[in-house]
Parts: C-alpha cells; sequence; structure tokens
C-alpha cells in the first residue's frame, strides 16, 4: 500500500466562502493568488511574442522606426503614460481600502480606476484617429509622407514604405495592450458592483487583489510599450 | 495471466459514485467534477480522432496507385492539412492531460478536485469553441496550409478559410493553457498530508513538467496565429516579404510553440508507461529520481531546439550547428527514461496484461521514433531528408507509436477506475497486438520512402514508389481495426464488463485506495500517505504473508 487511510485529517465542516476543494480559507486564498501569478507568466509570454518581433524589425529596419515614431505624437503619449501610472496608484489604493474593510473608499477608488482606464483608451482612440486620417493604418490605403523637418533631408522612399512594419507592430502592441485595458474595464465594473452589494469583506477580498495585479501587469506593459514606440531617438542629434 | 485474481464474490460497483452523484443533461455541462470534464473531453477527442483518422484513411487510398485517381491535388492538400490540424491541436495536445491528467491527478495526490474546478470546466468549453472554429472552416471548404500554417502562403496565396482555422487553434490553445495552469497550481498546493515532492507518482511530475511547457509556449503560438489572422485580413506585412516583412521569423515563433509542443504530446505518454512498468513488474522503478528530473530537463531543452526544423529555411549555419548540438543533447533525458523502464523489468514478474502490451509496444516504437530524430538532428542528414516521407514516419513513430499507444495504455489501465468495470481481455489483447502489427506496416515503410526521396504532401509519384506504398496503405487499414475496436469493446464493458473492484492490478498509488468509479469527491476520508511511490516490494511481502 502506499497509503493508509485515516479518518485524522477531514475537515469537512466548511465556512460559506470556501470552496470545497480546499481545507482552509488560507489555502484558498493562495491557491488563487499563484494561480493569477502563473496567468500573468502566460501573458508575458503573449506580449513576448510581439517584444521579439519588434526587436527584429526594429534593428532591421532602424531609419523607419525613426521616422514612424517621430509621426506619433509624443504628447498624448506622455500624457497617456501618466494617467495610468495615477490608474495604478488608486487600484493599489483600493486593494488597500478593501483590506482595510472600508467599502466606501473601495468603491471610490475603483470608479476612479475605471474612470482613468476610460480616459486611457479615449485618448488612444484620439491617436488611432489621427493615424487613420493621415492613411497611418497598414493595408490598402497606407501612405507614409514624412512630416517635414527644418534642416533635414525627408526620409527616403524605401525607408517611408519599411514603416508600415513599425506600424503594424505599432497598432498591435497597443491594440492589445488596449484590448486588455478593454477587459480590465469590464471587469471593473463587475467589481464596483459586487463591492457595491458588499461581497468584499476583510477576509475575503482575494478578488480585488487578483484583479490589483492584472492592472498593474497591464500598466508595466505600457511602461515598455511607451519608451518603444514613442521614444525612439526623439532627440535629432543623436543620429 | 491477468493479475486480477481477486475472487468474483467480494466485488460489487460502489453505492455513491461521480456517475450517479446527480442526473440530468445540466448536471454533466455545469459540472465542476474533474472526472466528469475528463469524460467530456474523451468523448469530445475521440470524435476528433475518428475525423482526423478519417482524413488519414482517405489520402492513404489516394497514395494505392501512383496517379491521381480519388482526389485531385487541391483537395489532397486540404485532406492531409485538416488531418494534421485535427490530430495535432485536437486529439494529440489534450488526449492525456485533460482526459488522463483530469481523472487521475486530483487522485493521485489525494486532493478532493483540481484547485480550480470552473476554470476547468471553461477549459472544455474554450475547447469546443475553438474546434467549432475549425470544424466551421472545414465544413465551408476546408483549409490546404498545412498543419504549420506557413507564411506567405497561409497569408497571401490561398484562397480557404485559414483565418477561421487559425483562430479555432489559437482558441483551443487556452484551453491548453488553463489545464496546464490549474495542474501547476494543484501539485504545488493541494497533495494530501504527507504527499512530498518525492513521493508523487511519476505520471503527476510528468504532468507537471507538461504544464511548464503548456503555460509557456502556447502564449507564443496564440499570439503567432492572431499575427497569421490579421495580416491575412488586413493585408500588412509583418510575415510578407514584399512588404518588408519577413516568412522566417513566422518559422521562428511558431515552432518556438511547435517544437516544445511535441514534448507537450510525447511527456504525459512517458508518465504513463512509468506507472504502467513497475505495476506490471511487480517493481519498484528504477532510479526514480532520474526519470523525474528527465522530464523537467525535457520541458526545459524542449525550448532550446526550435530551429531544427528550419535548417533548410536559410539560417545561419553557426545557428544551426548549435541547434543540432542541443537537439543531440535532449536526447539523453529521453534515452534516460526508456534505459531505466528497461532496467525497471529487469528480473522483475512481469505480467503481459494489455496496458503492459501497449506500454512495451510504446517502448520500442518510442526509441525507433527517438533514434530516427538524432538522424534529423544531423545538419548533412537532414538536408537529404527534409519534407520527405523519411520525417513523416519519424513523426508518426514518435506521436502514433509513441503517444497514441501510451494514451491506449493509460485509458485501458484506468479504465476499471473510471468505469468500475473491467475490458475484455482477450478481445484487448488481440486490439494491442493488431494495432502493433498495423502501425508498423504503415509506417516503416514511409521511412524507406522518405530516405529513397519520395516527398511528403503529393498525391502522386513515380510508380517505382508503388510497392512501398501499397504496403503502407494496406498497413493503414490493420491499424484502423487495431483502433476502432478499442471504441466497441470499451462501450460492451460499461454494461457487460465484470466489475473491477478497487484495485484490480494490485497496483500502488493512490487512486487505486478508492472505490471504482470513485466517489463524487474521490476520497472518503482524506488520505494520508506514509511511503515513497511505487512500494511493490513491502505490498508483495504483505501478500506473502496474507496467502
Amino acid at each position: 500500500m502506499a497509503s493508509d487511510t485515516t479518518t485524522l485529517a477531514a475537515p469537512h465542516h466548511h465556512p460559506e466562502s470556501l470552496h470545497e476543494q480546499f481545507d482552509t480559507l488560507e489555502q484558498q486564498k493562495d491557491v488563487a493568488q499563484f494561480g493569477m501569478w502563473i496567468f500573468l507568466v502566460t501573458e508575458i509570454m503573449f506580449f513576448g511574442g510581439l517584444f521579439g518581433a519588434y526587436l527584429i524589425y526594429r534593428n532591421l529596419y532602424y531609419p523607419a522606426f525613426v521616422a514612424g515614431s517621430n509621426s506619433i505624437s509624443i504628447v498624448l503619449g506622455t500624457i497617456n503614460t501618466a494617467v495610468l501610472i495615477c490608474s495604478s496608484l488608486t487600484m493599489a489604493m483600493a486593494v488597500h481600502s478593501a483590506a482595510i474593510g472600508a467599502r466606501k473608499l473601495l468603491i471610490f477608488f475603483l470608479t476612479a480606476t475605471l474612470l482613468l482606464g476610460l480616459v486611457f483608451l479615449g485618448i488612444k482612440g484620439v491617436e488611432y484617429h489621427d493615424k487613420w486620417v493621415e492613411h497611418h493604418v497598414p493595408g490598402a490605403n497606407f501612405h507614409f509622407v514624412d512630416p517635414e523637418r527644418p534642416g533635414e533631408a525627408p526620409v527616403p522612399a524605401d525607408v517611408a514604405s519599411q514603416t508600415s512594419i513599425y506600424f503594424s507592430l505599432y497598432f498591435l502592441m497597443t491594440g492589445m495592450h488596449a484590448l486588455h485595458m478593454c477587459i480590465g474595464v469590464g471587469i471593473l465594473l463587475a467589481l464596483i458592483w459586487k463591492a457595491y452589494r458588499g461581497a468584499f469583506p476583510p477576509h475575503h477580498y482575494t478578488m480585488i487583489e487578483n484583479f490589483g495585479l492584472y492592472w498593474h501587469f497591464v500598466d508595466i506593459i505600457w511602461i515598455f510599450l511607451f519608451p518603444l514606440l514613442y521614444l525612439i531617438s526623439r532627440t535629432p542629434q543623436m543620429h | 495471466m491477468s493479475t486480477a485474481t481477486i475472487s468474483p464474490a467480494a466485488l460489487e460497483m460502489p453505492r455513491d459514485t461521480y456517475l450517479n452523484a446527480s442526473y440530468g443533461v445540466k448536471s454533466w455541462f455545469l459540472t465542476k467534477d474533474h472526472k466528469r470534464i475528463a469524460i467530456m473531453y474523451l468523448v469530445s477527442i475521440t470524435s476528433f480522432f475518428l475525423y482526423g483518422g478519417l482524413m488519414a484513411i482517405m489520402m492513404r487510398l489516394e497514395l494505392l496507385t501512383p496517379q491521381p485517381d480519388l482526389f485531385q491535388s487541391d483537395v489532397y492538400n486540404k485532406l492531409f492539412s485538416m488531418h494534421g490540424i485535427t490530430m495535432v491541436f485536437f486529439f494529440l495536445v489534450p488526449s492525456i492531460p485533460a482526459v488522463l491528467g483530469n481523472f487521475v491527478l486530483p487522485m493521485m495526490i489525494g486532493a478532493r478536485d483540481l484547485a480550480f474546478p470552473k476554470v476547468n470546466l471553461a477549459s472544455w468549453y474554450i475547447f469546443m469553441i475553438g474546434a467549432c472554429f475549425t470544424f466551421s472552416a472545414y465544413i465551408s471548404g476546408g483549409v490546404d496550409t498545412g498543419w504549420t500554417f506557413y507564411t506567405p502562403l497561409s497569408t497571401g496565396y490561398l484562397n480557404t478559410h485559414v483565418v477561421a482555422a487559425a483562430l479555432g487553434v489559437m482558441i483551443a490553445g487556452f484551453a491548453s493553457i488553463f489545464t496546464g495552469l490549474n495542474f501547476i497550481v494543484t501539485t504545488h498546493r493541494m497533495r494530501a498530508p504527507g504527499m512530498t515532492w518525492f513521493r508523487l507518482p511519476l505520471f503527476v511530475w510528468s504532468m507537471y513538467a507538461v504544464s511548464v511547457v503548456q503555460v509557456l509556449a502556447t502564449p507564443v503560438l496564440a499570439i503567432t496565429l492572431i499575427l497569421v489572422a490579421v495580416e491575412r485580413a488586413f493585408h500588412i506585412g509583418i510575415f510578407n516579404p514584399a512588404l518588408g516583412g519577413d516568412p522566417v521569423l513566422f518559422q521562428h515563433m511558431f515552432w518556438f510553440y511547435s517544437h516544445p509542443a511535441v514534448y507537450i504530446m510525447i511527456l504525459p505518454g512517458f508518465g504513463v508507461i512509468s506507472e504502467i512498468i513497475p505495476c506490471f513488474s511487480r517493481k519498484r522503478i528504477f532510479g526514480y529520481s532520474a526519470v523525474a528530473f528527465s522530464s523537467m530537463a525535457i520541458g526545459v531543452f524542449g525550448f532550446l531546439v526550435w530551429a531544427h526544423h528550419m535548417f533548410v529555411a536559410g539560417i545561419s549555419t553557426y545557428s544551426a550547428l548549435v541547434f543540432s548540438l542541443l537537439t543531440f543533447i535532449i536526447a539523453i533525458p529521453s534515452a534516460i527514461k526508456v534505459f531505466n523502464w528497461t532496467a525497471t523489468m529487469y528480473k522483475g514478474s512481469i505480467h503481459f496484461d494489455t496496458p503492459m502490451l501497449y506500454a512495451l509496444g510504446f517502448i520500442g516504437l518510442f526509441t525507433i521514433g527517438g533514434l530516427t530524430g538524432l538522424f534529423l538532428a544531423a545538419i548533412g542528414v537532414d538536408m537529404h531528408v527534409t519534407a520527405t516521407y523519411f520525417v513523416v514516419a519519424h513523426f508518426h513513430y514518435v506521436m502514433v507509436g509513441g503517444m497514441l499507444l501510451a494514451y491506449l495504455a493509460g485509458l485501458h489501465f484506468w479504465w476499471p477506475k473510471i468505469t468500475g468495470k473491467m475490458y475484455p481481455e482477450a478481445a484487448a489483447k488481440l486490439a494491442a497486438l493488431i494495432t502493433f502489427i498495423g502501425f508498423n506496416l504503415t509506417f516503416f515503410p514511409q521511412f524507406v520512402l522518405g530516405y529513397m526521396g519520395m516527398p511528403r504532401r503529393y498525391h502522386s509519384y513515380p510508380p517505382e514508389y508503388q510497392v512501398l506504398n501499397v504496403l503502407s496503405s494496406a498497413g493503414a487499414s490493420v491499424l484502423a481495426v487495431g483502433l476502432l475496436m478499442p471504441m466497441f469493446y470499451m462501450l460492451w464493458s460499461l454494461k457487460y464488463g465484470e466489475v473491477a473492484g478497487k484495485n484490480p492490478y494490485r497496483a500502488t498509488g493512490l487512486e487505486w485506495t478508492t472505490d471504482s468509479p470513485p466517489p463524487a469527491h474521490n476520497f472518503h476520508e482524506t488520505p494520508v500517505v506514509t511511503q515513497e511511490a511505487y512500494d511493490y516490494e513491502s505490498l508483495l511481502q504483505e501478500e506473502v504473508e496474507v496467502g
């Protein structure tokens, strides 16, 4: 026999919020967070494919990447970065509010996170619209004309056509990021509703914590996207 | 002689099982019980297997004669594409993890269920949604990309429903991710008291290694197929050389998943064999920790060999050399396993029950498949046989001779646990034998054909190849009989099979200490583990003292 069965460990007196496959609430919470971290690892691999493609094409077509990067709005990108970092702060405050059992504060900070997320998506929409108007969206209507800059020659035609690779990656990377933001906004709405109903007492707010991990992860992706896409050689004397 | 020698009077079906805990359609489609979800996966992948098998039979039928008679090349292209996509993504990848792993892994570690039962159920739904996408592409005219979706063929030159097929595969990939995530957390956090890491059955170690690979590799496939779909739909140029993209980058990204994926497909098989060999040799496994760590080593090295699929794709000589060397290195942990299984059998008291027959077939055929893989790891030989039937034969020796036989071995081994009934032993042994003969007849000639230079993926061929092709097609029909037989006698056994009892094979392991079929929460009391796995010596001693 590999084992003998005893009645020693058979805790079947389950509190209401404890799922039946677990023995204790600590185990349940631990498992939920462990699962979330592994999920975030899969997300890193998912975005990793895009970052890998970016790395290769940036090395192949550096001048085109510079030209493409110069054509997107650094002002809007910077504002959005600030908005997203603020939303991470409000999310962290929301987790803290849940931990101390302050329901109204929790709802307030979750709503603030939601609003900042929507502001980000709105600004992103404006940026996408600008690109659409300028024919910078890759596909049949793609047409890149280098904006005139004093003291610099416009980019040659082959470089201009290579910018389509830059813009493809720009839309795919920011698009995948925005998709994650949209999913986050949807979950936030559900969390606010549940918090309003009082579903997160101080001993049972793992869902808020896990969502916090997700939200911070999405922010960190942006922290990488911003310099890679917006800040390629912004100072002309560098090349 | 079967090891099941318990007197029939002592055996009756248990009263409360997971099967009669609740009734009705909803009790299945909304279940969170890992055992029921395993059954749902079993039914789904068996039907996908039949579909993929039908495609294979039609291909072998066409290849009976050198000239095209049944199909033209366009239909033939669809046949091998749909065969490959179905078998790889909708049968082999989920086969052992989602069916056998789902069923026995929680029981093996003494848990009531997986860590995330709802995620487990969601994975089945996601798998089926993916299947709907891919099969809708099949129904609306088929797909002819090959299972590899190579660009720029798939993105620019085909008029079939590539986007739907690729998205289906991507969606099904998330089912695989969810299963892997669930197994990792379950193995870490849900083990019964006393079940330390080095008391885990080796099947659990295998599933753990597989899960790590699934979780790390599958997201890369997801983003790769999204890029293919977006490129095709919006005419962007990530992989299109006309627009500055690089088609070889697609191959890198695809094989970064798909080489680890062949280990997703074979590692669970290693786990099953590691359970069966000690049980039917009545001996402790030889070198437990070597077998456990070789699984982990395969998981790690599996990520470092992908470019050996691309020796002719124009990668640099130096990177080809490195990938060739790493490919030779990854043969070592696989060989460790084969040697350890053989050493386990040495001086064991071997019983040739059906699971053992499949397991022995596995060891022989996997060894041939693995060693021919080393031919292909050598760049010079690879140049000669790339895209020939040699590669087809190698791959099928590993995937059919290896993984499919391991799956059948495991399905027979745990069938009494799953259903409470024994399959008919004589019919099962016959099926195992027919499968083995049919398999070798089908695929051994393909090694020769490939070495003679017959390319894969063509519906016609020069007449001098006909004899070997006829042999292969004849073998395919024998193989089909061998594979269809279990479906009939296993269904038969549900009603007429002998009652199995808790432990018909006198095997070690926690899953054998509970009822067959198990109760809804697996154990009546949480088990406490006090011994190492595969302690057949003290089991033997107990039997001698009692008898």
